[in-house]
């Protein structure tokens, strides 16, 4: 019982992270700020979902992978991140900064 | 019940990321809205494994996961090389138009 | 060849969570396999201590339960930025200084910094890393080098 209850909070964390993750890949203004918002539902987002699920598993192997997937995005996802901030950086694709006349609140 | 949530959400971000991938501008931001779309799948295969009572499904997810990182990679790899082939034509081409 | 042993055993370990049968016929079969592909790699020349850094030892399972600290924090405030009505990001792009001796080292500060959502590594040289941030604040608290030191503790003397 208990258990289902804590299965049921990380998911709904990890769906909020996600959905968080969604909002920030339309609003933000350019590729860079727009990998931040991706890396949240990558990290946090899967993570707590996997967690969620690892939980209705219980001690089995089903539970072991979904360590085993949480394992494979966390290495996965920063080298990705960084090939493509790499590749946009080389291609010429200037960050975007805040102008001096809106100062930042 | 709060598989379904889940899925609700992986799928809204999913159209989200789909909203970015459509509007761009440049092809990197296709590629990071093609990337998430991607590990919302991986999530998403393993929600519905679990909604639909089949934990089969966690092995897709895994190879998924895998997959995905690779392609990201794969595209990245592509883009780069057409980006240089592109700059190499235009200098010869100037060259050609710079002799006499 | 502690390297060589460390890959058979965590291969083996791989091929026990994914296949779920365990007769003596098929586990003897997925030894092979294993053995197999352990000697495909040590053909390949790429099994050494950047592949499989056994050396970190117990300090990397502790590096990373502060790293999962680290993550959930930096969320949270990515988070906040995203759903204020007025996007409040401030980005920067800077060089920082790190002080890892080892390719490795190196490599486990870059990832970590674009592990954590709100900071993003773009490249990575020998005298330091470039680092992309959300907010000027962001780049600070990784100025700081508190994280820079962890991960140079972790590398721990070559």
């Amino acid at each position: 019982m208990i258990v289902d209850i804590l299965s049921w909070i990380s998911i709904g964390i990890g769906a909020a992270f996600i959905l968080v993750g969604g909002l920030g890949l339309v609003r933000m203004p350019d590729v860079f700020t727009r990998l931040h918002a991706a890396s949240v539902a990558d990290t946090a987002g899967a993570g707590f979902i996997l967690l969620g699920f690892m939980f209705q598993a219980g001690l089995s192997l089903n539970a072991l992978k979904l360590v085993l997937i949480f394992v494979f995005l966390v290495f996965t996802a920063p080298t990705a991140s960084h090939a493509l901030a790499h590749a946009a950086l080389l291609d010429g694709i200037r960050p975007w900064t805040r102008k001096p006349k809106d100062p930042a609140p | 019940m709060m598989a379904l949530a889940a899925v609700a959400a992986l799928v809204a971000t999913v159209f989200l990321a789909l909203i970015r991938a459509y509007l761009g501008p440049t092809v990197y931001d296709r590629v990071v809205a093609v990337n998430a779309i991607g590990t919302m799948t991986v999530l998403l295969i393993a929600a519905v494994g679990f909604l639909m009572g089949r934990p089969e499904f966690l092995d897709i997810a895994l190879v998924y996961a895998l997959i995905n990182f690779i392609g990201t990679i794969a595209v990245l790899r592509y883009i780069k090389r057409r980006r240089a082939r592109d700059a190499e034509e235009a200098e010869s081409a100037e060259g050609a138009e710079g002799a006499p | 060849m502690r390297h060589a042993l460390s890959l058979f055993v965590g291969l083996y370990g791989l091929w026990l969570a994914l296949s779920g049968h365990y007769t003596p016929f098929l586990l003897a079969i997925g030894a092979a396999c294993t053995a197999f592909a352990v000697a495909v790699a040590l053909r390949m020349d790429v099994v050494d201590h950047e592949g499989h850094p056994i050396h970190l030892g117990y300090r990397i399972p502790l590096y990373w339960s502060w790293l999962t600290i680290q993550i959930l924090l930096s969320a949270l405030t990515v988070t906040r930025i995203v759903l204020s009505p007025r996007l409040r990001i401030d980005p920067v792009l800077e060089t920082l200084p790190s002080s890892q001796k080892s390719d490795l080292g190196k490599v486990i500060y870059a990832n970590s910094i674009t592990l954590t959502p709100g900071t993003l590594s773009t490249n990575v040289t020998a005298d330091g890393i470039e680092v992309h941030a959300l907010t000027r604040r962001g780049m600070d608290e990784l100025k700081e080098g508190g994280m820079d030191r962890r991960v140079t503790a972790v590398e721990g003397e070559e």
